[in-house]
């Protein structure tokens, strides 16, 4: 299926959840400081590994910047 | 030992009552120069999309500082872009505090009052800690404090603009009529402008641009520090009412005579 993260077309695997989709990013981030929703809802990191994709999700992955 | 009193925001004492934002630090080094020349023991920190070319964490900064992060909602122009950001937040920095910013547009950067109360309300609802940014106007800062918002942190003038306050009566009434901190946010230019804030009754000030983009940000950060506690603590002191005309501070009765030799 194909899922776009933060703007970018990606396919992945039908099986995909988010953790998958993350781990394709430079870096794989994770821990303090980033976050993550999917197609507008926020998706605490614990729970990555079990929040399936479905095809067209919009995976928005965020972190801290200078800023404010 | 400065003489200043910590600054009470919701649960939180702060020993230093400026808030520094980190925008436009040109580099982590320059950044954690200014956070120890300031004092400051809390900073705004934005959320963007993950950038595969960004150097070293920001919070590894903040964290070595000893400095608490204030995240933003910087760059929204609605109030939903603006909780969603805020949810965000929360999940990246474990934090129910956060800086609202609601932008109406990108050219002077103003808070768009509408959307900014609207958000203000469901963070507050949501469970957050609102610090809104907001303009100088004592009604609107009234609204916002009457939803539930922690402080409320009026502009001096616009976001980077360096113009000082340009409208310090208003700044007086909504000092006058708070009773959630007041900190003064944007448009501080140089130490003056935040001593000037203090002396209108602010209890903090946010400074970034004034700092991050001087010539020597660091010696900034020093100036704006010691102006943020000078005009508190002037404050307190009590200025003399503005006059006309003097006021002789020698006494004028027993002024000695001097012939004048006649002409």
């Amino acid at each position: 299926m194909r899922v776009l993260i933060n703007g970018k077309s990606h396919e992945l695997e039908a099986a995909a959840t988010l953790a998958t989709a993350v781990a394709l990013l430079p870096g794989a981030p994770a821990g303090r400081g980033v976050a993550a929703a999917v197609d507008g809802e926020v998706v605490p990191q614990r729970e990555w590994s079990n929040t399936p994709l479905s095809e067209g999700a919009r995976i928005e992955l965020v972190v801290a910047v200078q800023g404010g | 030992m400065t003489g200043v009193a910590s600054l009470r925001i919701a649960d939180r004492e702060l020993g230093s009552r400026l808030i520094l934002g980190t925008g436009g630090f040109h580099n982590h080094e320059v950044l954690a120069d200014a956070l120890e020349a300031a004092g400051t023991e809390l900073c705004t920190v934005a959320l963007r999309r993950l950038d595969p070319h960004a150097r070293g964490s920001i919070l590894d900064v903040l964290e070595s500082a000893g400095v608490d992060v204030l995240p933003n909602t910087a760059g929204c122009f609605t109030a939903r872009d603006a909780i969603l950001t805020a949810q965000l937040a929360r999940e990246a920095f474990e934090t129910d505090w956060i800086k609202l910013e609601v932008i109406g547009d990108d050219r002077t950067l103003l808070p768009d009052a509408v959307e900014l109360l609207s958000a203000a309300e469901a963070l507050v609802d949501d469970g957050f800690v609102v610090l809104p940014y907001t303009t100088d106007d004592p009604i609107l800062a009234r609204r916002l404090e009457d939803v539930g918002c922690s402080a409320v942190m009026p502009l001096g003038s616009p976001i980077g603009s360096g113009m000082g306050i340009r409208n310090p009566y208003n700044i007086a009434i909504i000092v006058e009529r708070a009773g959630v901190p007041v900190i003064l946010d944007a448009g501080v230019g140089t130490a003056s402008d935040a001593a000037q804030a203090m002396e209108l009754g602010c209890d903090g000030v946010l400074c970034a641009s004034a700092i991050s983009r001087a010539h020597d940000p660091g010696a900034m950060a020093r100036a704006i520090r010691m102006s943020v506690e000078a005009g508190w603590l002037a404050r307190r002191a009590g200025r003399i009412p503005r006059r006309l005309h003097a006021e002789a501070s020698t006494p004028m009765e027993d002024m000695p005579v001097f012939d004048t030799p006649e002409a």
